[in-house]
């Protein structure tokens, strides 16, 4: 019983937001704070390379190739309210739940097959 | 006086309205009942009982029956007062408290004492770790990994000198049992709470595990 009083403490989800897979390009809309006051939104547009957790721990981490080819993560709380909005752009066809094999992968060995879902 | 008795639920976490999340331990606590209130007068000091956690009435003993008054006055105990309207409870705790005159016998404490951004200790029992090395129990280093080195890798090293003492001193730290013991984690911020299902959500950690008894307490640290 106490699990279930633990698992319904743990707030609603933004409902708003998509049902996010792995191998999914995504772009993050992250509030993040400028100075003092000032708030600006913040894009991160990359694969989704990893879900885990669950409740208000729930978190995904999102790859993107930055600048010189540099691969950049970085992991978001599903929950967190700075998440904005995730416009989903596309859907992979992956075959793990982790795609880390894409770390050691540049160029086209890099790219997943898309996979469309109607 | 603020103080409750509780189980403890299990960790979390929380966001703030900043977006920044932080560790959470949800307590179920409450509804206690006060068992019986202690004077000067009446015990040498001033305190009250408050018993947790509704049980079946025959899990009592008989004597503790009585002391929550739940048994009825027959032929041979006339003068048992029937009725403290005090369900049958598995714990039974004291609060220190000079506040005595505040309580009476039966009243039903629940979280609605505490408030969002009060500071509480919350007491506990460890979960017991057995028998443990000094590595675990009290942080030593250990030996080093490498060059050679063999089963001394978790050893306590040196405990003592030898012709000069002769002796190895009392309270040298030494593997033995570990947890499983009374710990109190002091000032705990209460972030949430729950009046209609009694949880309470304390920022940071509480000894114990899930399911553990804990008592919470206005914080030692003021």
């Amino acid at each position: 019983m106490s699990d279930l009083l633990l698992k319904a403490f743990d707030k609603e989800g933004n409902e708003s937001l998509p049902q996010l897979r792995v191998g999914d390009n995504v772009t993050v809309h992250l509030r993040i704070n400028v100075g003092q006051r000032n708030e600006r939104v913040q894009l991160v547009r990359g694969v989704i390379i990893r879900l885990r957790g669950n409740g208000n721990n729930r978190n995904f981490t999102v790859r993107r190739i930055a600048s010189n080819g540099i691969g950049v993560e970085r992991t978001f709380l599903l929950r967190s309210p700075r998440i904005e909005k995730i416009e989903v752009h596309r859907h992979a066809h992956v075959r793990r739940a982790q795609l880390y094999y894409l770390r050691e992968r540049t160029g086209k060995s890099a790219r997943l097959r898309e996979k469309r879902i109607y | 006086m603020k103080g409750l008795l509780g189980v403890k639920i299990g960790m979390t976490q929380i966001f703030d309205e900043q977006g920044v999340i932080m560790p959470v331990t949800l307590i179920k606590a409450g509804p206690c009942y006060v068992t019986q209130v202690k004077t000067v007068q009446s015990d040498g000091y001033d305190a009250i009982q408050v018993g947790f956690e509704e049980i079946k009435e025959a899990r009592l003993s008989k004597g503790q029956k009585g002391h929550l008054g739940l048994l009825k006055p027959d032929k041979k105990h006339p003068s048992r007062k029937k009725g403290k309207n005090i369900p049958a409870v598995r714990y039974l705790r004291e609060f220190r408290t000079k506040n005595v005159g505040e309580y009476a016998v039966g009243q039903r404490l629940t979280v609605e004492q505490f408030e969002i951004g009060d500071h509480v200790d919350v007491v506990g029992t460890t979960k017991g770790r057995g028998f443990a090395g000094v590595v675990k129990r009290y942080g030593f280093g250990g030996g080093i990994k490498t060059h050679g080195q063999s089963d001394r890798h978790r050893a306590p090293g040196s405990i003592g000198a030898t012709s000069g003492t002769a002796h190895v001193f009392k309270g040298k730290k030494m593997p033995g049992r570990m947890g499983n013991e009374r710990f109190t984690s002091q000032n705990l911020e209460v972030v949430q709470i729950d009046l209609e299902q009694d949880l309470i959500a304390v920022r940071g950690s509480v000894p114990g595990t899930k399911g553990g008894f804990v008592i919470i307490r206005d914080t030692a640290k003021g």
